[in-house]
């Protein structure tokens, strides 16, 4: 007999079930020696909570009303309703807080694009350590997380939210025009960025510079040739960017990091340094990250915070594929 | 690490892409040959042949680490997550809207009913773009020969891509509006530009030259 179960979800099967497990257990031993508890949070929240997150994924793409007539939503992601946890439990007492957590979210997916609707993340949260110094830890342990998982060869990208805000502010580039640009760049659609920026009237010199910016990726060469395209917003941003680098590279943690100024997370609440994480052995991202100074203050704590979030099924096909490689 | 694996259209696109590729130093030879072949290893790169409609699926799953495609397919497929790095400026044409030469129809559908009926390829651009211009429409999804359409009355008009505007003259329909321009445009997979940064700009620096863009 045949009972479907609906698109982007699926059952999981001893054997693999076993792996998985495996692989959880190692990266919540990484998190728990650095520190950081586990937390669980209810997987249904308010969505008056989960729209905190702004951006298009953080908005909860499942909502439903009780019994009682409220407004309910499952959650999208992790860091919000820790964000909400953290301001509700931790007001009265002394940062820094680390947590950690490993459960499923919920998002809309494409019909046929083998995403998961129903998907599970492993993070941490690392909460009232600002800057660089809080960054780097978070860094830190996700190559940690990643070397458990035995992702040898995966890559972590840093970046900076703020850079092309500023950037656009600087140029007077607002409103409407300036939101076109903004989407273009996390599309990365680089044909269009330039033909909206051509058109935010900045003249042909700027426009190319903005747009070289977002092909810059690489070691920390990258940064010196940023500094040689100017202007007080990337100087901003490069220092940001400098000062992150350094302290990993202090911490003997910088090699797997490749920094890119063309980085742009679609969640709305990432302000400073943004992570994102790839494997050679697989063509989608591992998960990514950042820091989201504030989003805590949203929900009345004013805290500086970063974490990163891991998609354990990528995770897991990537140390699959990653296997294969080694074994051939 | 091996080379680039590239996705190379087929169709329409496919002469053009191969000058382009000749003129950024790889050795196309092979494909020029009329070879059955879908793979072909050249000058340190895999050349990969697909339909352009495909190119975007192969390049967003990383099966393919660049591709060439048209624009049009690449808005088709709005939602697939690839990078569009340069506009290579030929394989140049036109999404238009189309109706019956000197026949009112259309007009006359939208004035009477409030609503026309569109036969397309394209249906999400054509949706977004009736959308974005306040008009109603009820869309016909075909596969080939879209011209078809209006003149055994399954729509009222279409939405097709147009070159030379031949294929509509023969079929006495002709061009009530034009949507947007679209050319071959270089996409690359999310993770390999990232990982592979300096062989993609490289390549996409060739192929800029090698375009005159």
């Amino acid at each position: 007999m045949i009972h479907p179960i609906p698109a982007g979800t699926r059952d999981v099967l001893p054997d693999e079930m076993r792996e998985l497990r495996k692989l959880k257990n190692a990266l919540l031993d990484v998190f728990e020696r650095r520190g950081y508890g586990e937390v669980a949070t209810p997987a249904i929240e308010y969505e008056e909570t989960m729209a905190q997150g702004e951006g298009r994924t953080a908005r909860s793409s499942y909502r439903f009303f009780d019994e009682g007539g409220e407004l309910l939503a499952l959650r999208s992601d992790m860091t919000v309703p820790i964000a909400r946890l953290v301001a509700g439990r931790y007001a009265d007492s002394e940062p820094p807080h680390r947590l950690c957590y490993l459960a499923s979210a919920y998002r809309a997916v494409r019909p046929q694009s083998g995403q998961l609707r129903e998907f599970e993340q492993a993070g941490v949260e690392l909460i009232g350590v600002p800057g660089a110094e809080g960054t780097v830890e978070v860094v830190e342990v996700l190559e940690a997380a990643l070397d458990a998982a035995g992702l040898g060869s995966a890559v972590i990208g840093l970046g900076d939210a703020d850079l092309y805000r500023q950037l656009l502010e600087e140029l007077g580039v607002e409103g409407e025009a300036r939101n076109a640009i903004l989407a273009s760049l996390a599309a990365h659609d680089l044909v269009g960025l330039e033909e909206r920026l051509s058109r935010a009237g900045i003249g042909a010199a700027r426009v190319e510079t903005c747009v070289a910016l977002t092909q810059l990726r690489g070691g920390k060469e990258v940064l010196e040739r940023a500094r040689g395209l100017g202007g007080e917003a990337v100087e901003r941003a490069i220092s940001r960017i400098s000062e992150t680098y350094e302290g990993l590279e202090r911490r003997g943690a910088a090699e797997r990091v490749q920094i890119d100024l063309g980085l742009l997370r679609d969640l709305g609440y990432y302000s400073g340094a943004i992570l994102e994480v790839y494997d050679p052995a697989v063509g989608y991202v591992l998960g990514g990250g950042g820091r989201y100074d504030g989003l805590i203050k949203r929900f009345g704590l004013d805290l500086p915070a970063a974490g990163f979030g891991l998609y354990l099924q990528r995770v897991h096909t990537a140390q699959l594929e990653e296997q294969g490689r080694g074994g051939s | 690490m091996s080379g680039l694996k590239i996705a190379v259209p087929r169709g329409a696109l496919f002469g053009d892409t191969l000058d382009v590729l000749d003129g950024a130093g790889l050795d196309t030879a092979e494909l020029r040959g009329g070879s059955r072949s879908l793979i072909f290893e050249t000058s340190g790169v895999t050349l990969v042949t697909v339909r352009p409609s495909d190119v975007p699926t192969y390049v967003e799953a990383g099966a393919a680490d660049v591709g060439i495609t048209g624009k049009d397919v690449l808005l088709e497929q709005s939602d697939r997550v690839v990078y569009e790095l340069l506009d290579l400026g030929y394989g140049r044409c036109r999404m238009v809207l189309a109706a019956r030469t000197g026949n009112d129809r259309l007009a006359e559908a939208q004035r009477r009913l409030g609503r026309m009926r569109i036969a397309t390829k394209y249906p999400r651009i054509a949706e977004r773009y009736f959308e974005s211009t306040g008009r109603q429409v009820e869309l016909v999804e075909v596969k080939g020969s879209v011209e078809l359409a209006p003149l055994v009355g399954l729509s009222d008009g279409i939405v097709d891509l147009v070159a030379t505007g031949r294929t509509l003259e023969e079929n006495e329909l002709e061009v009530r509006e034009e949507i947007v321009e679209c050319t071959a445009r270089i996409v690359a997979n999310r993770v390999s530009h990232k990982l592979r940064a300096a062989e993609i700009d490289e390549l996409t620096a060739k192929l800029r030259e090698a375009s005159g863009r």
